[in-house]
């Protein structure tokens, strides 16, 4: 397998530092890691990157990425990445979010739509579709360690991630992602009230991809928030719970590079 | 030396604690007898109304949907005791600014309360500690930032007396604020504020004179925040007021195995059990802490004294308790290990802890230890304590 060409950099946008790491080229996809902060180990985007130019943007507060004091919800995050886009002169590239970053591309499309080809989200969160006393979103932080294991993860033991070759910086980095999670998914609870009468401007192809045994957002909340794009198509992965990129990285990516293709 | 009477009103007719993942948050509330609570809420205030009686001083704090604390509106205990006692200072300890929507609706609790009380009351403000996070919901990467913010704008407001004036912070907005009544203490009663490990929160607290305020630390962490407190009051001069105020469990009895016995059951307080994910919000410990945790070695105050033995309790000043001689030694033995303090903040009663030996501890301390230890002198800056 070819290695495609790695640049990964700080590029400042409008002020803000932003991490960012380029692979390969041809048509471009705009992928923005879930909390998890892993999406770029995936052998997908290796495989992608041999016919796309696959830029993977930490939003602020993730990765190496700044978080200036100001920002409080995705919505300011959003605007970041737009200008991210722009700045990098990516020419409509697919957009792609996980969990959190699926949100928060979900708000950059209803921002500008125009600016990209076709968007995917995968365990996004970021919508409420049940009434105020309904658990749409199970809470991560709230609940036993182990229950919120088995929410997350189709197999409970994916939770107990081995830190012990890390350096501090790779665990600072580790740490301030979960600190910047609950800094803009506090409250509201991991959504914008607003979110789901805006997500009809989103004119583009989308497709959610959706673990089987998401117990963070399950299917119903998946094939619901598919509901509220125009056209939208939903699919599921099978084993897997609320990062299926993660947990079935095969699937996963047959799943994504179709409708890339 | 001051010494205040405190409880943090528990509930402890609970269930065996091993059928229990957990006392706080989750604990369902049909655990909760009211008959049982309405008895103990009555006997903790007669306890306070003792202390007044005793010579004592009054401290309440408050706490959220937990079995250890049942005081979940400290100003209303305090508004109840600003009316039936009528000598000893009243202080909450404090009210928790950053878990609280309006600092102004506290602002104008204190201001009554003070006036109730005829210029009795001292104001603690609190961060909260974690568990307090998920009663409150309030963002658990802001608090420290909420706490100063709210502290500052009740300040401003108790001491603005000339008609409205507008806020536009970064978490409370208001275009009109103009507090009546103000103060019965001019300029404003006495600030409290708590702390453990952050040095920088401490000086600010020495900077402005407030009150610091520690609990339940090994003595020689106890004296390293205590000189934080006392050189930043060098470099900075003290405004006003000022000191500080150490918390440990006391117990003074007739007896050695009177006495024991009753430090035994107020280390129930140390023994409360809690699920995890309470103990470590997201975001409510800076970054580098995490990076500990990750690791493995960090674990927080409340499990390092979890699980101790009571004479190595004792010997951390952590728990006193003895006949009223032995507990006098034990605080001058203290206050020489961490270098002074003014407040002696003592929890009285915890747990199952009853109101007989509850009362017979209150009384035997304020007339046969208090007169023993009153005279100690208080809190100087390091400086004056080096030229003495």
């Amino acid at each position: 397998m070819s290695v495609a060409e790695r640049t990964a950099s700080i590029v400042n946008v409008h002020g803000i530092d932003i991490d960012v790491e380029i692979r390969g080229s041809g048509a471009p996809i705009l992928l923005i890691p879930s909390e998890e902060g892993l999406e770029a180990q995936l052998p997908v985007i290796d495989e992608l990157a041999k016919t796309h130019k696959v830029v993977i943007a930490f939003p602020p507060g993730f990765g190496r990425s700044e978080r200036p004091d100001w920002m409080s919800n995705p919505d300011d995050l959003a605007y970041v990445m737009l200008d991210l886009a722009s700045q990098l002169g990516l020419e409509k590239p697919a957009l792609v979010g996980f969990s959190f970053s699926g949100w928060v591309a979900a708000e950059m499309a209803v921002k500008n739509a125009g600016a990209f080809s076709k968007l995917v989200l995968v365990g996004a969160v970021g919508v409420k579709i049940g009434g105020p006393y309904d658990v749409d979103i199970q809470d991560v932080w709230l609940q036993h360690p182990a229950k919120v294991a088995a929410f997350k993860w189709a197999d409970p033991e994916k939770a107990n991630r081995d830190y012990s070759g890390c350096s501090d910086e790779e665990l600072s980095i580790v740490a301030r992602n979960v600190e910047s999670f609950a800094r803009f998914g506090w409250e509201p609870y991991m959504h914008n009230p607003k979110l789901k009468h805006r997500l009809h401007r989103v004119s583009i192809p989308t497709h959610l991809i959706w673990g089987d045994k998401d117990g963070v957002v399950t299917k119903d909340y998946g094939r619901a928030f598919a509901g509220l794009i125009p056209g939208a198509s939903f699919e599921t992965v099978a084993n897997a719970g609320h990062y299926p990129q993660l947990e079935q990285p095969e699937a996963f990516a047959k799943a994504l590079t179709k409708f890339l293709r | 030396m001051q010494a205040w009477h405190f409880t943090e009103m528990p509930y402890p007719d609970l269930p065996p604690l091993d059928t229990l993942s957990t006392m706080r948050v989750s604990i369902p509330s049909k655990l909760y007898d009211p008959k049982i609570g309405a008895e103990l809420y009555n006997r903790y205030l007669d306890e306070h109304m003792l202390a007044d009686e005793l010579g004592l001083n009054m401290l309440l704090n408050e706490h959220h949907q937990t079995a250890t604390c049942i005081n979940t509106c400290a100003p209303l205990s305090a508004a109840i005791l600003a009316r039936q006692t009528s000598k000893g200072r009243i202080c909450i300890l404090g009210n928790p600014v950053a878990n609280r929507a309006d600092p102004i609706r506290i602002a104008e609790e204190m201001a009554m309360i003070d006036c109730i009380s005829r210029g009795r009351l001292d104001v603690g403000f609190v961060r909260g500690v974690p568990y307090e996070i998920f009663a409150a919901n309030t963002n658990p990467t802001q608090t420290v930032e909420r706490l100063w913010e709210g502290i500052d704008l009740v300040s401003k407001a108790w001491t603005t007396t000339d008609g409205p004036f507008n806020f536009e912070g970064k978490f409370t907005h208001k275009r009109a604020i103009n507090l009546w009544p103000r103060p019965y203490q001019t300029p404003h009663p006495a600030i409290w504020i708590t702390g453990s490990s952050d040095i920088e929160n401490i000086k600010r607290a020495a900077s402005r004179g407030f009150v610091f305020a520690t609990f339940l630390q090994p003595h020689e962490k106890v004296k390293w925040m205590f000189d934080g407190y006392r050189s930043a009051y060098r470099d900075t001069g003290l405004p006003g007021g000022g000191g500080t105020a150490y918390m440990p469990l006391v117990y003074t009895a007739d007896s050695d195995e009177e006495a024991e016995k009753g430090a035994r059951e107020l280390t129930w307080y140390l023994d409360a059990k809690s699920e995890p994910q309470y103990r470590n919000p997201p975001g409510y410990v800076p970054v580098e802490y995490n990076v500990q945790a990750l690791k493995g070695t960090f674990t927080g105050r409340t499990d390092a004294m979890r699980k101790q033995s009571i004479e190595y309790l004792r010997d951390q000043g952590v728990i006193i308790y003895g006949k009223p001689d032995d507990v006098a030694k034990q605080i001058k033995r203290l206050y020489g290990l961490v270098g002074g303090f003014d407040h002696l903040l003592m929890m009285g009663q915890a747990g199952h802890l009853n109101h007989e030996m509850t009362k017979r501890s209150m009384t035997l301390f304020a007339k046969e230890v208090y007169p023993q230890v009153k005279d100690l002198a208080r809190t100087r800056p390091l400086e004056a304590q080096a030229a003495e």
